[in-house]
């Protein structure tokens, strides 16, 4: 029997380029090329067969994948549990999980509650320790807060002290050289270091405002990236590299600082892709992040389903809201809007402009009691009316 | 019955009633606030005249002529004294226009050059059906509007508008705050052009805005307000009734002073009652004033009310209707029917009908339906009745109801080709059944009827997944379809058969549970040898009806492996690779030696090794031997081979005996004490963490506080303590014990179950810490404050067995008590979120080209799931099972 090159193998399966979809050819190629000995009338015949059973499986047509859709994400939400939050890749970061995390991503929401970035590093930094932490610094929101000791205000003298923690500086990376800087240039007095501690000398300021400084330079940024309070640094075993975890995140701010690989970087916040990377980043990290959700409760939803999710929140360019105030408030239909939610506002608003429905959609037809335009309701039969009379079957016409 | 017709209603154009059409449409005015004479007849201009349609039977209609059902019902009118605004409008549409038009003049308070530009905008947006960004164009012509102080086309100064809720708008001129009255208002909208109109999204062919202030107030007519007459013969008004009475009184009053030129604030008194009267009429809970309330106190259900929510017209009636042909009862189990039966009560048979057309084919039996009439006899060989009927009809449209034929057998000569009998449902027809909540589309199947005794419906344990019920008392919910369209589709999509596979995630949903699943693996494992009369006793209850193999053994008796059974039952051609769930995951797979026997192999329709359990053929399972069945084998054959099996496994349970008892969870005493001394070891490790903590020696974890660090370490000792108690109660039971064999095999329970019966029920938490809460520094009064040790914050070391202590007791309520409410909680917060998705994507479909498509028409996708495979077709999310096909194809290269 003569025996098949991969190239050769490779051509075969790419001659039927047309008759069933990439990923399955891909498959295909992978397993044949493990096998020895094949023919090409082997070959011929698998991929027959192989293309015989993708007709099969092919959707058909008028079928209501939308509401298959709906039903095969929201039916798991029941088994779902409630727990909000849980570990995520290391124990020190907490996610928001489950249920409320799905609800989170489908409403589109601005501000999720736990915003989280996973970043991958760049070749030098990602092998060594030392190098990650560099990054890790630079991202890594240090306030005057978060590494002194203590800031007292001192009324007889008119001065802030700020005892700095020598270990949380070095940790940082920071020097008192550049807090001095940092402070002078808010220009409300004479900054200076004194026994490791920074003194803000501002006699020119009365009590209030010494009070109002004070707390304005608790949270001056110091060095990292705002929205980021924390980095945990963490060595991924499989990659063999440094990850960084971030609590927080601030996906355009992160994406500039040098040493992070800006094609692996991941982030939880949808919203914030959204305006970085745009809508197909978008649309493929609401199908991630979905997935990760039901696939973390041991929930099995097919991926079509969770991408026409996606899809649709993506349609228009926009990031869409499963809900009043993305999709279902957007529809054309006066009737679909108002038997949703906000009932009399929909119809009220709709008599002022003057509009019309077209009774296109689903629960409209429902509505009026006319056969909706999905499924069998697609489809038109036309009978040849003569045929009972004439008493002949179709074939004699 | 239903009959094809085309679309009647094509578009529905939305509007404001003019006050010309309000008068045009009604065929009176109502000007008296009284409803009945003396004598109980309706009175002549008042809220119940017999013009504005009949409520009563068998009373015409002054206006068209038609009795109750036919007469829709015609609309009345009050002529108000003074103008009042439509609450619905004041915000969101009077404010906006009194705000960016000119007081005086009354055109937009915008200079025609940005007028253009804005048209402009506006009408290539209409032309692309940009709904979005027309309203937002709206907005920014408003906001532009409203920022001006001088008018740019008659240059009057303009004053800033002040809107009070929830009708009253102020005009701050440098006099002072001045009220604009509702005329006022009205006068300066008529001067509104319609170009203008169209900037400020209003369209004046429809609605023009003058029209939101309403001089002519519409009355409904008597249909929409139906009064109901109590036993006592005491008439009871409907809500609007009562409000409309107020309405005419006030407006009275009103008028009357006016005539009588009473002083200004007497009028403006009565004008703004009548405001309120009006207000409350359209919506009864606008903010900012109290709602009008009925004699007993209870707030009126007006206009608003009865529209909006979940009880509310638009999907209390127009989105979910109320149907005929239903029945609902009790559900329990019957092994004994398919999986695509459904038993249903006989009294229940009796009063469900199928319309049936009598046609030359069927006249004699339709004849001997009549005659048996709406109360058949009883049929011997079943034991249930005769099928009868309750109506039949006539060519001529006329009813005739069999319960009041005097002699049927005369009924039934009478009946000819062209009548339809509403005969009594029977074995065979098909139903839709169903049970709430309907989370997917497996919540409602079809089935054949069974016509039994008794007075629940009865399922096939196998369905119980799909619908999630059980049988402690759920009840569920069947519809009869009535047209040969409906029945037709019923059939082919939805009977139980054609739903095995679930959309979900493209494998069987339906399956073996609980029972079936101990039963297979008691049956396939390789101990199980059988004789031949029980082989027989077996394959009768699977309905086999072919030879039997050769035995396994022969000598000294001949006797059948469990896996031979299995295998006669399978389509002949199946092949399946396979890991039973018993598989312990080793290194190296030895495949067909493994010890555990759970390498399944199927060749050819022979089960050749591995043990057939959950992962074969339970429900919920995808990629098992099941799975294969029915998508190489279709759903007629998985079927047939889901009801013989489950019967012969259930006949086989019921001889082998399976039961579990509390031996099954008892220990030896050396297991007992090992796994005291595994607990007291672990408390004693998480004591010394604790006093650690004391001394200031507890080491933080990062990112941790120290009683954060504290609290993980105890509880991960204490899991741990819990495991370890739980696997040496492991090593003292094999798989002979019943409990083990349900939970290896995934019938019912985990091990974690196990080891609470047996060994230790674990450390109780609330929302994942320990429990704490309860008195002061202490968790119950049993404890010194500040213990923070394992008992004092819901350690349970005892066993279920055993028995819990009273403390222990109080803590596995307190965490069972957290689950409850998690549960409530979830319902409906995944309810809503369940709504909210459907209603989102319900118009998506599939087209002829598989590209997604929205209703409206818009492109959602441009092949379905990037490759078009419906998932339940595929095979577990995959198109094809390649491998599987790989290993066909090779085999018969090979011969």
């Amino acid at each position: 029997m003569p025996k098949l090159s991969k190239d050769q193998l490779f051509e075969l399966i790419n001659e039927r380029e047309d008759r069933f979809p990439k990923s399955i050819r891909l498959d295909i190629f992978r397993k044949l090329s493990e096998l020895p000995n094949l023919s090409n009338k082997t070959v011929s015949k698998i991929l027959d067969s192989v293309e015989d059973a993708y007709l099969r499986s092919l959707v058909e047509p008028g079928e209501a994948i939308g509401t298959v859709a709906a039903q095969s994400i929201g039916e798991p939400g029941t088994q779902m549990t409630l727990k909000t939050f849980h570990y995520a890749g290391v124990a020190e970061l907490n996610v928001t999980l489950g249920l409320p995390r799905l609800i989170e991503i489908l409403d589109a929401r601005k501000n999720p509650a736990s915003p989280f970035m996973t970043v991958y590093l760049e070749e030098p930094y990602a092998k060594e320790k030392e190098k990650a932490q560099e990054v890790q610094r630079r991202i890594e929101l240090s306030t005057i807060e978060s590494i002194s000791d203590d800031i007292t205000v001192d009324l007889a003298l008119m001065q802030i002290k700020i005892s700095l923690n020598d270990v949380l500086m070095k940790d940082k990376g920071l020097k008192p050289e550049l807090i001095i800087e940092k402070l002078s240039k808010l220009k409300k007095g004479e900054v200076y270091n004194k026994n490791n501690d920074i003194i803000i000398d501002s006699k020119d300021l009365t009590i209030d405002d010494i009070y109002k400084l004070n707390e304005k330079i608790r949270d001056l940024k110091l060095k990292g990236v705002k929205g980021i309070t924390r980095v945990i640094i963490s060595k991924d075993q499989e990659l063999d590299e440094w990850v960084l975890f971030t609590a927080g995140s601030n996906l355009p701010d992160v994406l500039s600082i040098p040493g992070v690989d800006p094609t692996r970087i991941k982030t939880n916040h949808i919203q914030e892709i959204r305006d970085t990377l745009g809508i197909e980043a978008t649309r493929q990290a609401i199908i991630d992040e979905a997935t990760a959700v039901l696939q973390d409760q041991g929930l099995d939803v097919d991926i079509r389903h969770i991408m026409l999710v996606a899809d649709i929140m993506t349609q228009d360019g926009n990031l869409r809201q499963i809900g009043r105030h993305g999709i279902s408030g957007e529809k054309e239909s006066v009737l679909a809007r108002a038997s949703f939610e906000v009932t009399v506002k929909h119809l009220l608003n709709s008599a002022a402009r003057g509009e019309r429905d077209k009774l296109r959609g689903i629960t409209e037809n429902v509505i009026i009691g006319q056969i909706i335009p999905l499924g069998t309701g697609t489809v038109d039969l036309i009978m040849w009316s003569g045929y009972q009379r004439n008493n002949k079957s179709i074939k004699d016409v | 019955m239903w009959t094809p017709e085309l679309k009647k209603i094509n578009q529905i154009q939305f509007g404001i009633l003019s006050p010309d059409e309000i008068r045009k449409m009604a065929v009176t005015k109502i000007i008296t606030a009284d409803t009945y004479n003396e004598d109980g007849t309706p009175i002549e201009g008042g809220l119940i005249d017999r013009r504005l349609g009949t409520i009563e039977p068998g009373q015409r209609c002054k206006t068209c002529g038609n009795q109750v059902g036919d007469c829709p019902g015609h609309f009345g009118m009050i002529e108000l004294a003074r103008p009042v605004i439509h609450v619905g409008y004041a915000k969101s549409i009077i404010y906006k226009l009194l705000r960016s038009t000119c007081r005086a003049c009354s055109r937009i308070l915008l200079d025609s050059l940005t007028i253009k530009k804005y048209q402009r905008l506006i009408e290539k947006a209409a032309k692309e059906e940009d709904i979005k960004t027309t309203s937002e164009i709206i907005k920014e012509v408003v906001k532009e509007a409203r920022k001006k102080s001088e008018c740019p086309h008659c240059s009057q100064p303009q004053f800033k508008i002040k809107y009070e809720k929830p009708t009253s708008f102020y005009e701050e001129t440098p006099e002072g705050s001045v009220r604009i009255t509702p005329s006022e208002i009205q006068k300066r909208f008529e001067g509104i052009q319609t170009q203008d109109l169209n900037l400020l999204g209003i369209d004046a062919t429809h609605s023009r805005p003058e029209w939101m202030i309403l001089s002519v107030l519409p009355v409904p007519p008597v249909s929409v307000r139906a009064s109901i007459t109590l036993e006592s013969g005491v008439r009871s008004e409907d809500d609007l009734t009562h409000k409309l009475v107020d309405i005419i009184r006030i407006n009275q009053r009103l008028r009357e002073n006016i005539e009588a030129g009473a002083p200004q604030l007497i009028v403006e008194d009565l004008w703004e009652l009548l405001q309120y009267h009006v207000t409350t009429f359209m919506d009864n809970e606008v903010a900012g004033i109290p709602p009008a309330r009925h004699r007993s106190g209870r707030a009126l259900r007006t206009l608003t009310q009865r529209l909006r929510g979940k009880e509310g017209r638009f999907r209390g009636n127009l989105s979910g209707k109320r149907v005929d042909f239903s029945a609902r009862t009790v559900v329990s189990p019957d092994p004994n029917i398919s999986i695509n039966e459904v038993g249903v009560p006989e009294q229940i048979a009796k009063i469900l009908t199928v319309p049936e057309r009598v046609t030359e084919w069927n006249i004699e039996e339709m004849k001997e339906l009549v005659m048996n009439g709406p109360n058949p006899e009883i049929n011997e060989k079943t034991g249930v009745s005769k099928t009868g009927s309750n109506y039949i009809i006539r060519p001529d449209g006329k009813r005739i109801d069999l319960r009041f034929v005097g002699d049927l057998n005369n009924t039934a000569e009478m009946i000819d080709q062209g009548f339809i009998v509403e005969r009594h449902l029977r074995d065979g027809d098909m139903v839709l059944f169903n049970r709430q909540p309907s989370l997917h589309r497996m919540s409602i199947m079809a089935h054949e009827v069974r016509v039994m005794p008794f007075k629940t419906f009865r399922l096939h344990l196998c369905v119980c997944t799909p619908y999630n019920a059980d049988f402690d008392g759920d009840e569920m919910n069947l519809h009869v379809p009535q047209s040969e369209e409906a029945r037709a589709e019923t059939r082919v999509l939805m009977r139980v058969q054609e739903q095995i596979l679930s959309p979900r995630y493209g494998g069987p949903i339906i399956g073996a549970l609980h029972d079936y699943v101990s039963a297979s693996f008691l049956l396939t494992r390789k101990k199980t040898l059988i004789s031949k009369e029980d082989v027989w006793q077996l394959l009768l209850a699977g309905k086999y009806e072919r030879e039997l193999p050769l035995p396994a053994i022969a000598y000294p008796t001949e006797l059948w492996t469990g896996k031979q059974v299995f295998s006669l039952l399978l389509p002949s051609d199946v092949n399946v690779t396979a890991k039973s769930r018993t598989c312990r995951k080793h290194d190296v797979c030895k495949g067909e030696l493994c010890e555990y026997d759970s390498s399944i192999y199927i060749r050819s329709g022979q089960l050749l090794s591995g043990v057939i359990d959950r992962r074969a053929i339970g429900a919920d399972e995808s990629e098992s031997v099941l799975h294969v069945v029915v998508k190489d084998h279709g759903s007629d054959r998985a079927r047939e081979f889901l009801d013989s099996l489950t019967q012969m496994l259930l006949e086989f349970l019921s001889h082998e005996g399976f039961s579990l008892g509390f031996s099954n969870v008892n220990m030896p005493e050396e297991g007992k004490k090992r796994i005291k001394a595994l607990i007291a070891e672990n408390e004693k490790t998480a004591d010394e963490i604790i006093e650690a903590y004391h001394r200031g020696e507890l080491e933080p974890l990062p990112g941790k506080s120290l009683e954060e660090t504290l609290e993980m370490r105890i509880m991960s000792v204490l899991a741990k303590a819990r495991d370890s108690a739980g696997s040496v109660a492991n090593d003292y039971m094999g798989i002979s014990n019943s409990a083990v064999v349900m939970a290896s095999t995934g019938a019912k329970g985990t091990q974690l179950n196990i080891a609470q019966m047996a060994a230790c029920v674990g450390q109780q938490s609330i929302r994942g810490e320990r429990i704490l809460r309860g008195y002061r520094k202490r968790s119950l009064p049993h404890f010194r404050k500040n213990d923070i040790g394992p008992v004092a914050r819901g350690f349970v070391r005892s066993n279920y067995r055993t028995g819990l202590s009273p403390t222990e007791f109080f803590f596995h309520a307190q965490g069972g008590r957290e689950g409850l409410v998690d549960t409530a909680v979830r319902t409906s917060t995944s309810g809503y979120l369940q709504r909210r998705l459907v209603n989102a994507l319900q118009d998506l479909h599939v087209n002829y080209d598989i590209i997604v498509r929205t209703t409206e028409g818009d492109v959602v996708q441009l092949r379905y799931g990037e490759d078009g495979v419906d998932p339940m077709k595929s095979y577990h999310g995959r198109p094809v099972d390649i491998d599987a096909i790989i290993e066909e194809v090779l085999s018969t290269e090979e011969d």
